[in-house]
């Protein structure tokens, strides 16, 4: 495998690799060093990844195992997370939305899920995966994965409704 | 889309068993123009859920990790132990002269002294033949 055709196969899904990354270890910054990381490895495996029917799901699985290794080890270097950058590139989009805080805290409710929850909700309502290809990339019975999306939209409506209501009231 | 549908698919959609089109019709709903009050919620889930995949890494992707620090020092390093092989050859030949010229002193030493003894041992039987001579022309004279 040359490195165009290896750039044919890897490159389609860089956007979904980052996001999901961002999603992970919410700052940008982060997210484009585990993206850039990420590659590199897939680029060391190449010989392997010619046997993989399906590429895409291996190497969001292998971003799902490699930002939980950056948060462990920023947990056990007592770094914290910066959160302050994540709305910079979102401004542009967000002009065109009516609502825009009701929009942002819907990030934030995401933020706050738990990890697996937060893996889900992005690889289904934002990334549009199939259900089958979820199991595989997070490596969870189906019916776990339906349990997690559910609780994790209903957390999500819920507590829309809890501060819309508070903002009305 | 009439709203009791909607409602349908959104009770579903809760329970996560909506499949990717009807999510895909949701997603049509709840980011155009006409949402009834009651779903407003979910217009908001709808629409972040669309911005965000908007977002995409626009860095370019290298495929070799940066290696000239890695290659300045391999080199360094070659040229370290190059230099290191060299001086020890070097240092070995300047021992090895020295070794031998030390060698070559310590035999020409021990060679000028038993030359000196020698020649201090011939000079003592010269003189004793010379004292001999002298005997022997006195001894001539008086026999003439």
């Amino acid at each position: 495998m040359n490195q165009s055709d290896f750039l044919k196969v890897v490159l389609p899904f860089k956007d979904k690799v980052f996001r999901l990354a961002k999603r992970l270890l919410v700052s940008t910054e982060e997210a484009e060093d585990a993206t850039q990381e990420l590659y590199f490895k897939l680029w060391r495996s190449k010989e392997k990844i010619a046997d993989y029917k399906n590429v895409e799901a291996f190497a969001m699985t292998m971003t799902k195992n490699y930002c939980y290794d950056r948060l462990k080890s920023k947990q056990a270097s007592n770094l914290t997370l910066v959160h302050s950058n994540y709305k910079e590139k979102e401004t542009s989009l967000d002009k065109k939305v009516e609502h825009r805080d009701s929009v942002n805290q819907v990030h934030q409710l995401i933020e706050n899920l738990p990890e697996s929850q937060k893996i889900i909700i992005q690889l289904r309502d934002i990334e549009q995966y199939d259900l089958d290809e979820i199991c595989k990339m997070v490596d969870m019975k189906p019916t776990a994965v339906r349990v997690a999306l559910s609780r994790a939209r209903k957390t999500i409506r819920e507590e829309l409704i809890k501060k819309h209501n508070y903002g009305v009231s | 889309m009439e709203l009791a549908n909607i409602e349908k698919l959104v009770e579903k959609y809760l329970n996560a068993e909506t499949s990717l089109q009807e999510e895909a019709t949701l997603k049509n709903y709840f980011t155009g123009g006409n949402v009834a009050p009651h779903l407003q919620e979910y217009k908001y889930m709808f629409t972040y859920f669309k911005s965000t995949k908007q977002e995409t890494y626009t860095k370019t992707i290298r495929l070799a990790p940066k290696k000239s620090n890695r290659r300045n020092f391999k080199w360094l390093s070659v040229a370290a132990s190059l230099v290191l092989l060299f001086s020890v050859f070097v240092g070995k030949q300047q021992y090895n002269k020295q070794q031998e010229r030390k060698e070559a002193e310590r035999i020409y030493a021990q060679v000028s002294k038993g030359l000196g003894l020698l020649s201090s041992n011939l000079r003592k039987g010269e003189n004793a033949v010379a004292q001999l001579y002298t005997y022997e022309n006195t001894v001539n004279k008086i026999l003439k």
